[in-house]
């Protein structure tokens, strides 16, 4: 396997609703970022892999068809990846696999969502027939599993308070984030109405529009690259007796094999950085323990210590994350981007200092899909 | 075996599409009665306009305004239309090449009879009176040489709807037919896995563990444990229970997954993790074959199952 690099990213300025563009448009404008980002044109791109949450979202039968003059895949192979909410950082892999294959020299990778066309909780709720019809979209969904991990964890009630309010002040560093809140405090989290117990209202991430690209080059280009020193993806079924849905076996797994393959044996003080997938604020300790960064039941410990926020032993979410930006497709991508801008020395306002390692995660359906990777400074 | 029960399910959403600055374009000019392209970067007029140039992916700005009429490159008969079609007679659905443009667009034909149509034939806008700024501001295109009416003032569009509608038939599996059809007797009908003999409720085509069909079917009582739940506060479209209602995963006794389903009879905030429950039948002469017939599960009283009998399913 050949080396590759992220050497350009770039994003969209996401919002509730992006009038103002099509979803052709919307792509392109994260697009266009990323290609001067990495000082590349339409001629250098050999590839295109796309990425998006289901169709039932937009309402379009595969958006990549009528996409696909505006991603500038005519005449180039172009992909389609679906793993729900872990599309993007599955984009990011597929891309990844196919320069480290030697397939492509550089591929073009896009997610995006304009959840504004749609109503997602609307989507994720559809009345089966013969079954009870309970569900309540995404939130409905992990919330039992949020009181699930509380109480095996015994983690205290104010926890997922302190990431909400840790990522929305750190969304306000990030210009293009949807959610700016640099005033938000744990006791204003705490305050915000229960949606779903034991979930509150700034315990969830928003509803956005938002794209997100990434060139990935088997060469570096004019800039600074992040090399990919990792990847690994894991799935599960979303239900079978005796399933983990708090730590999820297939998570655990490509955290494994990830570290493995980028010679990691101590993640916490190797990783410099992290871009966690977290769209409702305990995801930050459950999947701090199912990554391995903590041992089982300790995840809330190193969020409460302070240790995940800018300046902390491992900064999580130095972008506002999920929390602070969540249109779905994309979402995974753009923590795949995040960590490479670390390792770039992009990232701005939000950039945390000397930032080598840095790890890229999602996860998507009922916490079966995983998707990660680790950057570094270093050409392996 | 018998036909394994089935249900209509209906989807349907009223998507909206920003149109973004090009196709905005179009459809406000074919609200003033006006067809717009634009030209790419090898010279041709694209009608619908594209937003970005099929060749060199640059975004494109250069509109071009076409005639409304034109000629037909091919076609299509379509002698039973279906719901949202463009007309509710039979009609030509063509690739139409307006006068200017260099592309063809799909759109129908209200030629009356299949003899009447032919590639090479002269068509004509049909406005609607009523336009919008959507496709459908052109009615249809009908057979004629003759130019179409001229265009009108108009307000800019920047958004559509467009209503989207799924009409399925839910089929249950062969597997899941015998659990419903004991629904309808009140009995609750689980299958165990042959390898791993956990027992799944609902049970399921194959165990998902092992992959061989679980075969073995039991009858379990319904009473169960609260596993885990969540108290189901927010509104939302479609939503067919008025919050705040608790959305409960419930282990029925001898069964190894549990389910989501309603917990009423006891205020949310005395709910606990491992409370002991009831089935709440509906009325037997209201059961059909659907999970609804436990109207909703509530406390039975018994002491809270402890955490160590169902941690292992959470």
């Amino acid at each position: 396997m050949r080396p590759a690099a992220v050497v350009g990213t770039g994003q969209t300025h996401h919002a509730a609703k992006r009038l103002d563009v099509s979803m052709a448009g919307l792509c392109r404008e994260a697009i266009d970022r990323a290609m001067a980002d990495a000082g590349v044109d339409w001629p250098d791109i050999d590839a295109v892999v796309l990425g998006k949450a289901p169709d039932l979202f937009e309402g379009v039968m595969m958006p990549e068809l009528f996409l696909s003059d505006a991603l500038g895949a005519v005449g180039k192979p172009l992909l389609r990846v679906h793993t729900a909410g872990s599309v993007g950082g599955s984009t990011g892999n597929v891309a990844a696999s196919l320069v480290q294959s030697g397939v492509h020299d550089r591929v073009l990778a896009v997610a995006f969502e304009k959840q504004s066309e749609s109503n997602a909780m609307w989507a994720l709720s559809v009345p089966t027939p013969f079954t009870m019809p309970v569900h309540a979209g995404a939130g409905g969904y992990f919330a039992p599993h949020v009181r699930a991990y509380i109480r095996r964890a015994g983690a205290p009630e104010h926890v997922g308070a302190m990431v909400a309010a840790k990522d929305r002040r750190n969304g306000a560093l990030n210009p293009y984030a949807h959610l700016k809140q640099p005033d938000i405090t744990v006791e204003s989290v705490r305050a915000s109405t229960m949606l779903w117990d034991p979930i509150r209202y700034d315990e969830t991430c928003p509803s956005s529009d938002g794209a997100c690209a990434v060139v990935i080059s088997a060469a570096e280009t004019s800039g600074p690259a992040a090399w990919i020193r990792a990847t690994a993806m894991r799935t599960e079924p979303t239900t079978f007796a005796g399933r983990d849905q708090v730590n999820p076996q297939a998570g655990r797994d490509a955290a494994r094999a990830l570290w493995k393959q980028a010679g990691i044996t101590d993640p916490l003080s190797e990783v410099d950085a992290a871009e966690i997938y977290v769209p409702f604020s305990w995801f930050e300790p459950m999947w701090l323990e199912n990554l391995g960064f903590t041992d089982t039941g300790q995840g809330w410990k190193l969020t409460e210590a302070g240790e995940t926020e800018i300046g902390g032993r491992l900064p999580v979410n130095p972008s506002g994350g999920v929390l602070s930006s969540n249109p779905i497709g994309a979402s995974g991508l753009l923590r795949f981007a995040e960590a490479a801008m670390q390792v770039m020395g992009t990232a701005g306002e939000h950039q945390v200092d000397g930032v080598r390692t840095a790890l890229g995660h999602a996860y998507g359906g009922g916490s079966q899909f995983f998707a990660m990777w680790v950057v570094g400074s270093e050409r392996p | 075996m018998t036909k394994p029960l089935s249900a209509p399910l209906d989807v349907g959403f009223d998507y909206t599409r920003s149109t973004g600055p090009t196709l905005g374009r179009f459809l406000s000019d074919l609200r003033r009665r006006k067809v717009t392209g634009i030209r790419g970067s090898d010279g041709r007029v694209h009608v619908p306009p594209l937003e970005y140039d099929p060749v060199t992916a640059e975004r494109l700005t250069e509109f071009v305004d076409v005639a409304s009429t034109g000629v037909v490159r091919g076609w299509s008969w379509i002698p039973e239309p279906l719901e949202a079609q463009p007309l509710d007679r039979p009609f030509a659905w063509a690739l139409i090449q307006l006068d200017g443009a260099d592309t063809s667009l799909l759109h129908a034909v209200d030629a009356g009879s299949p003899d009447r149509m032919s590639t090479g034939a002269r068509v004509r806008v049909r406005w609607r009176a009523d336009r919008v700024g959507a496709i459908t501001d052109i009615e249809c295109f009908e057979l004629s040489d003759e130019p179409s009416d001229e265009p009108v003032e108009a307000d800019d569009v920047t958004m559509v709807t467009t209503p989207v509608h799924l009409h399925y038939t839910h089929s249950a599996s062969p597997t899941e037919d015998p659990f419903l059809r004991g629904l309808m007797d009140g009995r609750l009908i689980a299958q165990r896995c042959p390898a791993c003999e956990k027992v799944y409720f609902p049970p399921r085509p194959a165990c998902p563990t092992d992959g061989v069909p679980t075969t073995d079917q039991i009858e379990l009582s319904d009473r169960g444990t609260i596993t885990t739940f969540c108290v189901v506060n927010v509104p939302f479209l479609g939503q067919r229970i008025p919050p705040p209602y608790v959305s409960a995963y419930v282990l029925l006794d001898g069964a190894d997954i549990p389910f989501l389903h309603l917990l009423l009879g006891v205020a949310p905030e005395d709910v606990r993790m491992g409370m002991r429950v009831e089935a709440v039948w509906k009325p037997r002469e209201e059961w059909g074959p659907t999970m609804q017939n436990i109207d909703h599960f509530r406390p039975s009283g018994e002491p809270d199952a402890p955490f160590d009998s169902y941690s292992q399913h959470l």
